[in-house]
C-alpha cells in the first residue's frame, strides 16, 4: 500500500509541476491542486500508514503496534481546509484578473516587471 | 499572570471587532489605539522577558510536546517589539493615506489578520503551528495587495500568490517528512532529538524543503523574482508595511531552525548560507542601480539586506548571529520608513518616478530630512543604526575569517549609498521639471502623514545612539540561539 501511494505522490507532483509550467493561468491553478493534493498525501504517507486499528490507545490494546498515530491525520485535514481557502482565493483572483483584462495568458504578466 | 498569548489575542480580537463596527471615524481610531496597546503589551513582555528568561504557555493546558507550546525568547520579544513599532506607525500612517481609496474597512480587517499570523509565527513553539500562521498570514497578504483591484495590482498579485504558494507547499512537504523521521513537531523537543542524532544525509531532504520555502518568503537569491514584480503594486501603506514585515519572518524562521534544530551537517549549510546571503546582497543592490522608480529601487534593496541578515546566520558565531539580528531590527525599522516617505514624495509629486520629479529639498525640507534619516541608516552611516549593523556583521565575518562574503557585504554598502544618493539627487536637489509657471495648489503634508516617519527616524537614531545596549540585547538573543540548551529545558520540562 505505501509502495502504491508513494508512486502517486510521484505522479501527482510530475502533473503539478508540469502544470504550473504552463502559460494558461487556468491550468497553473489546477497545478496548484495537484501539488497541494501530492504533498498531503505526502505528509499522510510519512507517517507511516496502518489500517483497521483504532486512533486512541484504551485499555484493550496493549501494543504501541496496535494503534494508529491521529496527529498525522490531524494535520492533514488542516492542511487540506488551508488549501481549499487558498484555491478558492485563487479561483477568485483569477476571475477578477479576467474580468479586468480579459486575459488567460501569463505572458500577459509582464508589464509590472519591466516598467522603468 | 502569564501574558504570552497577548500578541495574538489582542489583533485576533481587533479584527473580529473591525468586522463588526463599520462607522469609518471609529475604525480609524480602533486600528490606532489597538496596534498602540499591542506595541505596550509587547514592552510588558519585554520586560517579562529580561526579569525571568524565556517565557512560555502550553495552549488548552496540554504538556509540551503533545499540544502546542508558545515561547517567547529574546529573538521573539525583540522582533515583536521592532514589529508592533512599525505596525503603530502604519496604523497612524494609514488613516491619511487609505482616504483617497474606499477600502478601510476592508483594510483594517486584512491588515489585523496580518498581525495575527506575523505575531504567531513570533512565538509559536511548534513547527505546524507555525505553518498555520504563515497560511494566515499569506492569505491576509493576497487580500491586501490586490486590494484596489487594478490591472497592474491583479497581475502583480498573481506573481506574488503563485511564487508563495509553491512556497508554502514545499514547507508542508518539509513538515511531512520531518514528522515521519522523528514523531514530533514539537520545536524543543525536535531540538533534542536531532542534536544527539548525526545522519545528515536524510535530515538534508527536510531541510532543503524548509529552506526553500523560507528562502521563498525571505527573498534571497535566486527565489526573489515575486518580490520587485509585485511590491510596487499596492498602495504605498501596503508596501510599507510588507517591505518591514513579511519577509522578515522567513528570515526569522531560517534563524529559528538553522539555529535549534538543523545543526547537523554544519559546513555544507554554512558554505550554502554565505554563498547565497553574498549573492543576494550583490544581485539585489546591483539591480537597485539600474532602476529609476523609486519603490522599485526600494524592493531591490529590500533583495539586497536581506543578504546580510542570511550572512550573519551563515557566519554562526555569537557575535555574526547578534550581527544579523541587529541588521534585521534596524532594517525593519528603516526600510519601512524610506516607503513611508516615498508614498509622501508621491502625495506631493503625484508620480515615483524619478525622472519626473525633483525640488522637493526647496518644497518641503522636513520631507529632505525625514529621507536622509533611513536613507543613511540603511547606507550604513554614523551615528545612525545601520553603521552598527553591518559593523558588528563585517568583524564578525573577519574574525571567522569569511573574507570573500565580508568584501562583498562592504562593496553592497557602496550600492546602497548610490542608490540613496540617486534618489536623493534626482528627488530633492534637482530642479523640478515641471514648468514652474502653472504652479498647482500646493499639497500639503498632514501630521498624521509626517508623524509616523518622524517616530520611525527617532527609532533608527536611538538606536545608532545606544547601540550598546541594543547589541548587548541581540546578544543576550545570539547567546540563547547558540546554546538551545536553556531553550528545551524551559520547554521541555519547566512548566
Amino acid at each position: 500500500m505505501e509502495v502504491l501511494i508513494a508512486i502517486l505522490v510521484g505522479f501527482l507532483y510530475a502533473a503539478g509541476v508540469y502544470m504550473i509550467l504552463r502559460r494558461s493561468i487556468v491550468k497553473f491553478i489546477i497545478g496548484i491542486i495537484l501539488l497541494s493534493n501530492a504533498t498531503n498525501l505526502l505528509v499522510f504517507l510519512s507517517a507511516g500508514l496502518t489500517a483497521g486499528s483504532p486512533a486512541f490507545l484504551s485499555d484493550q490494546v496493549s501494543s504501541q503496534q496496535e494503534f494508529s498515530d491521529p496527529l498525522p491525520q490531524a494535520l492533514v485535514l488542516t492542511a487540506v481546509v488551508i488549501g481549499l481557502g487558498i484555491v478558492v482565493f485563487t479561483i477568485a483572483l483569477k476571475y477578477k484578473f479576467f474580468e479586468v483584462t480579459g486575459a488567460d495568458d501569463l505572458d500577459q504578466l509582464k508589464p509590472t516587471d519591466n516598467q522603468k | 499572570m502569564n501574558c504570552v498569548a497577548l500578541p495574538i489575542l489582542i489583533p485576533l480580537v481587533l479584527m473580529i471587532m473591525q468586522i463588526f463596527f463599520r462607522r469609518k471615524i471609529f475604525s480609524q481610531w480602533l486600528g490606532i489605539s489597538g496596534s498602540l496597546l499591542l506595541l505596550l503589551s509587547t514592552f510588558y513582555l519585554f520586560g517579562q522577558v529580561t526579569k525571568h528568561g524565556i517565557l512560555t504557555l502550553n495552549v488548552g493546558g496540554w504538556p509540551a510536546p503533545y499540544g502546542i507550546t508558545l515561547v517567547i525568547d529574546y529573538l521573539s520579544i525583540l522582533m515583536l517589539v521592532i514589529s508592533a513599532v512599525i505596525i503603530f506607525c502604519i496604523s497612524i500612517y494609514a488613516v491619511s493615506f487609505l482616504k483617497t481609496t474606499g477600502e478601510k474597512q476592508r483594510f483594517y480587517i486584512a491588515f489585523y489578520a496580518l498581525i495575527l499570523g506575523l505575531n504567531g509565527a513570533f512565538i509559536t513553539g511548534d513547527v505546524f503551528n507555525l505553518y498555520v500562521w504563515f497560511e494566515v498570514m499569506l492569505i491576509s497578504s493576497f487580500v491586501l495587495i490586490t486590494l484596489g483591484s487594478s490591472r497592474e495590482q491583479l497581475s502583480g498579485g498573481i506573481k506574488y500568490l503563485s511564487l508563495n504558494l509553491i512556497g508554502s507547499l514545499l514547507f508542508l512537504a518539509g513538515i511531512g517528512l520531518l514528522f515521519g523521521k522523528t514523531g514530533t513537531l514539537n520545536m524543543a523537543q525536535l531540538a533534542e532529538i536531532l542534536r544527539e542524532d548525526d545522519s545528515a544525509i536524510l535530515l538534508n531532504t527536510s531541510a532543503m524543503l524548509f529552506f526553500v520555502a523560507f528562502g521563498i518568503k525571505a527573498a534571497i537569491f535566486p527565489l526573489f523574482f515575486w518580490l520587485p514584480a509585485s511590491y510596487h503594486t499596492p498602495n504605498i501603506t501596503i508596501t510599507s508595511l510588507f517591505a518591514g514585515l513579511l519577509t522578515k519572518v522567513g528570515v526569522y524562521t531560517m534563524i529559528r531552525f538553522f539555529t535549534l534544530f538543523f545543526v547537523q551537517d554544519q559546513p555544507f549549510w554554512h558554505n550554502l548560507l554565505l554563498t547565497l546571503a553574498g549573492l543576494t546582497m550583490f544581485i539585489g543592490g546591483s539591480a537597485a542601480i539600474a532602476q529609476y522608480e523609486i519603490r522599485k529601487i526600494l524592493s531591490y534593496h529590500i533583495i539586497s539586506q536581506i543578504g546580510y541578515m542570511v550572512m550573519g546566520l551563515g557566519i554562526f558565531t555569537p557575535l555574526g548571529l547578534a550581527g544579523g539580528i541587529f541588521f534585521t531590527l534596524h532594517n525593519m525599522i528603516a526600510k519601512t520608513n524610506t516607503f513611508l516617505v516615498s508614498g509622501m514624495v508621491f502625495k506631493l509629486k503625484g508620480n515615483y518616478h524619478l525622472k519626473n520629479i525633483g525640488g522637493l529639498v526647496k518644497e518641503s525640507p522636513l520631507l529632505a530630512v525625514l529621507f536622509i534619516i533611513p536613507a543613511f541608516a540603511l547606507a550604513g552611516v554614523p551615528p545612525l543604526s545601520g553603521f552598527f549593523a553591518k559593523f558588528i556583521l563585517i568583524k564578525a565575518g573577519f574574525e571567522d575569517g569569511h573574507y570573500f562574503v565580508t568584501a562583498v557585504a562592504v562593496f553592497t554598502g557602496l550600492l546602497t549609498l548610490y542608490s540613496m544618493i540617486k534618489i536623493w539627487n534626482e528627488a530633492f536637489l534637482k530642479k523640478s521639471p515641471e514648468d514652474p509657471s502653472h504652479e498647482k495648489d500646493k499639497i500639503k503634508l498632514s501630521l498624521l502623514e509626517v508623524l509616523p516617519s518622524i517616530l520611525l527616524g527617532l527609532i533608527s537614531l536611538g538606536m545608532g545612539i545606544f547601540a550598546s545596549s541594543v547589541f548587548g540585547y541581540t546578544m543576550e538573543a545570539a547567546n540563547q540561539l547558540i546554546n538551545p540548551s536553556i531553550y528545551i529545558e524551559t520547554v521541555l520540562y519547566n512548566q
